[in-house]
């Protein structure tokens, strides 16, 4: 069959789903009898017409590089990781373990521990879920599901019975010390002199995820394992006949997914709540998936959709504040992104091979 | 535990369970057709909230019922557009059909209701009412065949009987119709239905549309049965219960009856007891919730018993040319 120029199969392609994505989305809004050119304004005002807006767009933003980037590892691999949630649920656990155990005299020294704990709970909670489907073939689109939900119980339980300290009702740790707090974005402006993002969460751990887009590039495109990974998710029979070992694969892939979607935890838990909560991912795992799939599965587009996602959470917060639009038009906005570019994108590329084709012979 | 206890107990298990068995039923007819479904989720509560809507509206459990049924069609026809018309990735649909169902109900309950995307709560004919046998009053003083007689099968809405005779009337389909080996051989080896002339597409769609009829009985049991209204994220995970129910059951009808029951006893129990005291140790509320999905993990990894699913199970189908 006849290919599409490259350019058109990365480009164009999500480019125009993404359009009908939106293209619908706005179609949904009008259907709720609001103005969509409305709603885009006070979502793009809300979330980058100031540095308020934008030190909170960044916030979310961090969480979703971690969590796309979990989703894009597995992708590689051939492996659907639905599990972020709650690998971020359990790597915020690690957080909390590391942070309440010692005596930090300093967050420089914090940081990394907490980073360490946080994705080796993350690569623990998603071994199971890899082991079993290296081992014993079961599936890890639903085993992962499954862990979901058992680490929102198991999060539960120890919260409620051995975190939570004495007296206190709520279902949360104590609050990490202070010298372990992560200097916010707007501190660090306020360093250079710049009166930047005041009262916002976005924090140092914006730049230990730029960093993890650059590794998780590294790592696929430039070493010998992200080659294997590649090599794997492209053609299992092929991969072994190479003599790369499924199990092997299967195995890496999903330890370093389950460590990028744990070190979320250390923006979320160390660097905005400062202590472990219930919930504390908000569904962050999930919209990992979207944003992998919008960006191609390429750390570079990682790092674009979750700013985009990062502004649309930020921005559908303003509209639930400023108009009658509840938030959970973001929920919808990312279901037609998923549905778009993961599930329809035959929809858009067979006409546009056709339309490559008719071109080509035209000129031929 | 006295009698009592015990029955109250039980009884609470079959409501829990009709809509698990619904859905499980649902994803039964779709997977063995060869199509993954983990948008069980998002179709049941897209039913609850419809039902519910159009139940509050026109004061009727039935419109409801079949605006359920619709809402949740509309769900299942995306799917196949998806996952049979376009050959996308099944999965994924799943997960943005679950996504679309858990926004669009807010967004619209909100919209239409102005009450944060509840609907307004039902009563009298616009909810399913319980539904007392014949002579249920009179076997009840029978020692303890009536009493379960009256208080155990005696007393639940119509659709509870619905989703129990749905159970041999999927037996019989699958096992003893022509539409029902079509339907399992498109699942297992979907050449060779194509070879004998068969519409892969047309069985599937088939298959995938019975599984939307189904989730939207559940959601509207769910919605104008077991509770009056719609609530944000009602479903609460009971689709990937169900999910994990279908591969307890091993896709088969008869299993997926135990297998439910078995969830929805469970879950009876952790209301009933939410810290379980066992003697030696006490269990607690959050691991009697767990347990369905541990169950499944293990079942999963075949340690107890082997789930093998369909062969051509997410797979979309390509005729060769």
């Amino acid at each position: 069959m006849e290919r599409m120029p490259k350019w058109a199969d990365v480009m164009l392609t999500p480019l125009i789903s993404l359009i009908l994505a939106f293209a619908i989305s706005a179609l949904v809004i009008l259907a709720i009898g609001e103005s969509p050119a409305e709603a885009l304004k006070v979502m793009v005002e809300g979330a980058l017409g100031s540095s308020y807006g934008w030190g909170f767009t960044l916030y979310y933003t961090t969480n979703f590089i971690f969590t796309g980037l979990a989703v894009m590892v597995a992708y590689h691999a051939g492996l659907f990781n639905i599990g972020g949630e709650g690998q971020a649920a359990i790597g915020g656990l690690g957080v909390a373990l590391v942070l309440l155990a010692l005596p930090w005299p300093h967050w420089a020294l914090a940081l990394p521990a907490a980073a360490v704990g946080a994705a080796l709970f993350g690569a623990l909670w998603a071994l199971i879920p890899a082991w079993l489907q290296a081992r014993r073939g079961s599936h890890i689109v639903i085993t992962t599901i499954m862990f979901n939900f058992i680490a929102a119980a198991l999060l539960n339980y120890v919260l409620v019975n051995l975190l939570r300290p004495v007296g206190s009702m709520d279902p949360a740790s104590a609050s990490f010390p202070a010298s372990t707090h992560l200097p916010k974005l707007s501190e660090m402006a306020l360093g250079f002199g710049i009166e930047w993002g005041r009262n916002t969460p976005a924090n140092v751990t914006f730049f230990v995820a730029v960093a993890a887009c650059l590794l998780v590039w590294l790592l696929i495109w430039r070493t010998r394992l992200g080659y294997e990974i590649r090599a794997f998710g492209k053609s299992e029979p092929a991969a072994l006949y190479a003599g790369i070992s499924p199990v092997r694969i299967t195995v890496s892939a999903m330890l370093i997914s389950g460590g990028l979607a744990g070190l979320m935890a250390i923006n979320n838990v160390m660097g905005e709540a400062e202590r472990l909560m219930l919930n504390a991912v908000e569904g962050a795992g999930f919209i990992g998936i979207a944003v992998a799939l919008m960006g191609r599965n390429h750390p570079f587009g990682v790092f674009l959709a979750a700013l985009l996602f990062g502004f649309l959470y930020q921005g559908g917060g303003e509209l639930a504040l400023w108009t009658t639009i509840p938030r959970e038009l973001i929920v919808v906005i990312q279901a037609l992104v998923i549905l778009f570019t993961g599930a329809l994108d035959n929809m858009v590329r067979m006409p546009l091979e056709r339309l490559f084709k008719a071109l080509r012979r035209k000129g031929a | 535990m006295d009698f009592a206890t015990a029955l109250q107990i039980l009884d609470s298990a079959i409501r829990l369970m009709t809509p698990l068995l619904m859905a499980c039923l649902a994803g039964l007819y779709s997977e063995r057709a060869g199509v993954f479904d983990i948008g069980l989720e998002g179709k049941m509560l897209m039913a609850a909230f419809t039902s519910a809507s159009v139940a509050y509206a026109t004061g009727s459990a039935w419109l409801g019922l079949l605006a359920g049924i619709a809402g949740s069609g509309a769900m299942a026809g995306l799917h196949g557009l998806a996952s049979i018309s376009f050959r996308g990735n099944q999965l994924i649909s799943g997960v943005a059909i679950n996504f679309l169902a858990s926004g669009l109900t807010v967004l619209l309950g909100q919209r239409i209701f102005g009450l944060g995307g509840r609907t307004p709560s039902l009563s009298g004919a616009a909810r399913f009412n319980e539904i007392t046998l014949p002579f249920a009053d009179s076997l009840r003083p029978v020692p303890v065949i009536g009493r379960i007689y009256a208080d155990l099968i005696s007393g639940h809405t119509i659709l509870v009987y619905v989703a129990f005779a749905m159970v041999p009337l999927t037996w019989w389909v699958l096992y003893r119709t022509r539409f029902g080996l079509r339907l399992r051989a498109v699942g297992e080896n979907p050449a060779s239905v194509d070879t004998a002339g068969i519409s892969v597409t047309r069985l599937r769609f088939a298959a995938v549309m019975i599984c939307g009829v189904l989730c939207g009985v559940a959601g509207a049991y769910l919605a104008t049965g077991i509770s009056a209204g719609f609530v944000k994220e009602m479903t609460a995970g009971r689709g990937f219960i169900a999910l994990a129910a279908l591969i307890f059951a091993k896709w088969r009808p008869w299993s997926a009856l135990g297998a439910t029951f078995l969830f929805g006893l469970l879950e009876a129990v952790a209301n009933r007891f939410p810290n379980l005291d066992l003697g030696v140790v006490t269990v607690p509320s959050m691991f009697m919730n767990a347990l369905p999905y541990i169950l499944t993990v293990i079942i999963l990894a075949g340690f107890v018993g082997r789930a093998i699913p369909p062969r051509a199970g997410g797979e979309p189908y390509v005729k060769e040319r």
